[in-house]
């Protein structure tokens, strides 16, 4: 008998619910537009939020909605926005192109000084709250880490000598790091440059620079001179290159006093 | 049987903490109290889904278990039935209130199969509490609970930011900060029982 009972019970309950969850799931169905779930497939799925949205699935709404441009995932590059529009109906958008991260610092542990000793909490935000930092370099990279925390893709470690380190074949230039840099020191930059780039980013005299930190920019104009493709001007003290008329001749690296020069990052655009 | 109300209020949250001193939901207390948002967020959901389950499970016990006998299969009903309400609640949810059932998230379907859920169900009935006591008991746990996970993301928030020793780091030092905290707990036993 008990048998019988605990039979009819547990499978009453169970029968039951079975049933409410049938009627329920009919009853309050909700359409649901399938290319959603297909576009927030494609996408990296990282919720960077580069796009302007609040992370991929709501990146995906909004395109199927019509509310939000098709090329918007800076991670994704082109193959993602052709593979949206495909699934979209759309021509494919000219996209902007691949970007990537650059530290524009060099000043290593070794070569830029200290005004004092910090110690507190490990990230760059807070240690700009003392005296704005304890680097003596006040625009230079305070090396706690606090790109290499944010970076939603690990595209980013902290070097030995104090300085991030871009791993080119991870980073999708979603631009998180350079919000979460208080020093503004990560640029995006167009990943298919080629040539010459000055990393630094200082915009102090020469003189406060060059007590500083041994490799900053003074912006001494030599290099301005010595570019026969007149690619660099000098601004607030700080020489800067366009990439767009360097073709990497390097005469600017060897007149330069401050090694601050550098060749780009060569990446592999694909 | 005759409880006050406050006393269970008192009990639930403080001296008899779910998670604290009774080591129930450990799993969300580890799992989800990395940050402050999302621990509040899934004690808000386990607030919402300890108590309707406590309901639907005290009224099916007191109607039908005790009616006919069956008080041996308790833990396979209260399974079988929050389950079911829980997945219910998420279809109701996901067409009438949108913007709760994208607040509550995934938390819902997680808490289905989380043990102070079940947990609160059978003590319930154990404890013998009419109706009344049940939403009480069910909804002070579920504040205990979110009191529980909220000072742990709170403390794990400043943890991240610490120069905590690299044995330690991580998960380490998460425990111990944890162990510390269900010992503070203990102090409020001294002072009510039920």
């Amino acid at each position: 008998m008990d048998f019988v009972l605990a039979t009819v019970m547990i499978g009453g309950l169970g029968l039951l619910f079975g049933g409410l969850l049938a009627y329920f799931a009919q009853r309050f169905a909700v359409e649901e537009d399938p290319r959603v779930e297909i576009i927030c497939d494609l996408l990296p799925g990282a919720n960077c939020g580069a796009c302007g949205f609040a992370g991929c699935a709501s990146y995906a709404e909004n395109v199927v909605k019509g509310e939000a441009a098709l090329d918007c995932c800076i991670p994704g590059g082109k193959n993602v926005c052709n593979n949206i529009c495909e699934v979209m109906g759309a021509d494919s958008v000219a996209s902007g192109g691949n970007k990537i991260a650059e530290v524009y610092c060099v000043g290593t542990n070794e070569v830029t000084r200290n005004k004092f000793y910090y110690h507190g909490v490990n990230d760059c935000k807070a240690a700009m709250m003392y005296g704005g930092g304890f680097k003596a370099c006040q625009y230079g990279c305070l090396g706690l880490g606090t790109c290499v925390e944010a970076c939603p893709f690990d595209a980013l470690r902290m070097g030995e000598n104090g300085l991030p380190v871009v791993d080119v074949e991870r980073c999708t230039g979603c631009g998180v790091c350079a919000k979460a840099c208080p020093r503004g020191v990560i640029k995006i930059v167009d990943a298919a440059r080629t040539g010459k780039v000055v990393l630094c980013n200082s915009r102090d005299r020469g003189k406060v620079t060059s007590d500083a930190c041994e490799v900053g920019c003074i912006g001494c104009k030599a290099c301005v001179k010595a570019c026969p493709q007149e690619a660099i001007v000098v601004e607030n003290f700080l020489a800067s290159i366009d990439s767009e008329k360097c073709d990497g001749c390097g005469k600017c690296v060897e007149v330069c006093k401050r090694d601050v020069i550098k060749d780009v990052v060569k990446v592999a655009v694909g | 049987m005759d409880v006050n109300l406050l006393a269970i209020i008192f009990v639930a949250i403080f001296a008899n903490n779910i998670v604290l001193s009774q080591f129930l939901g450990i799993c969300p207390y580890l799992g989800v109290s990395d940050r402050l948002e999302t621990s509040l967020g899934m004690g808000i959901a386990v607030i919402f889904v300890m108590t309707m389950s406590a309901v639907v499970t005290w009224v099916i016990d007191t109607f039908l278990l005790v009616q006919f006998d069956l008080v041996y299969l308790r833990t396979i009903t209260f399974i079988l039935v929050i389950a079911g309400l829980v997945q219910l609640v998420e279809m109701v949810l996901k067409k009438t209130n949108p913007t709760l059932f994208r607040a509550l998230g995934i938390y819902l379907p997680l808490i289905t199969t989380n043990c102070t859920i079940l947990g609160v169900a059978l003590l319930n009935v154990q404890a013998g509490y009419n109706i009344i006591q049940t939403i009480v008991y069910a909804i002070s746990t579920g504040v205990g609970f979110t009191l529980a996970m909220v000072i742990m993301a709170g403390i794990r928030e400043r943890l991240d930011l610490a120069d905590v020793s690299s044995y330690l780091r991580g998960a380490a030092v998460s425990l111990v900060t944890a162990g510390i905290l269900s010992l503070a707990f203990m102090g409020f036993k001294g002072m009510m029982t039920l």
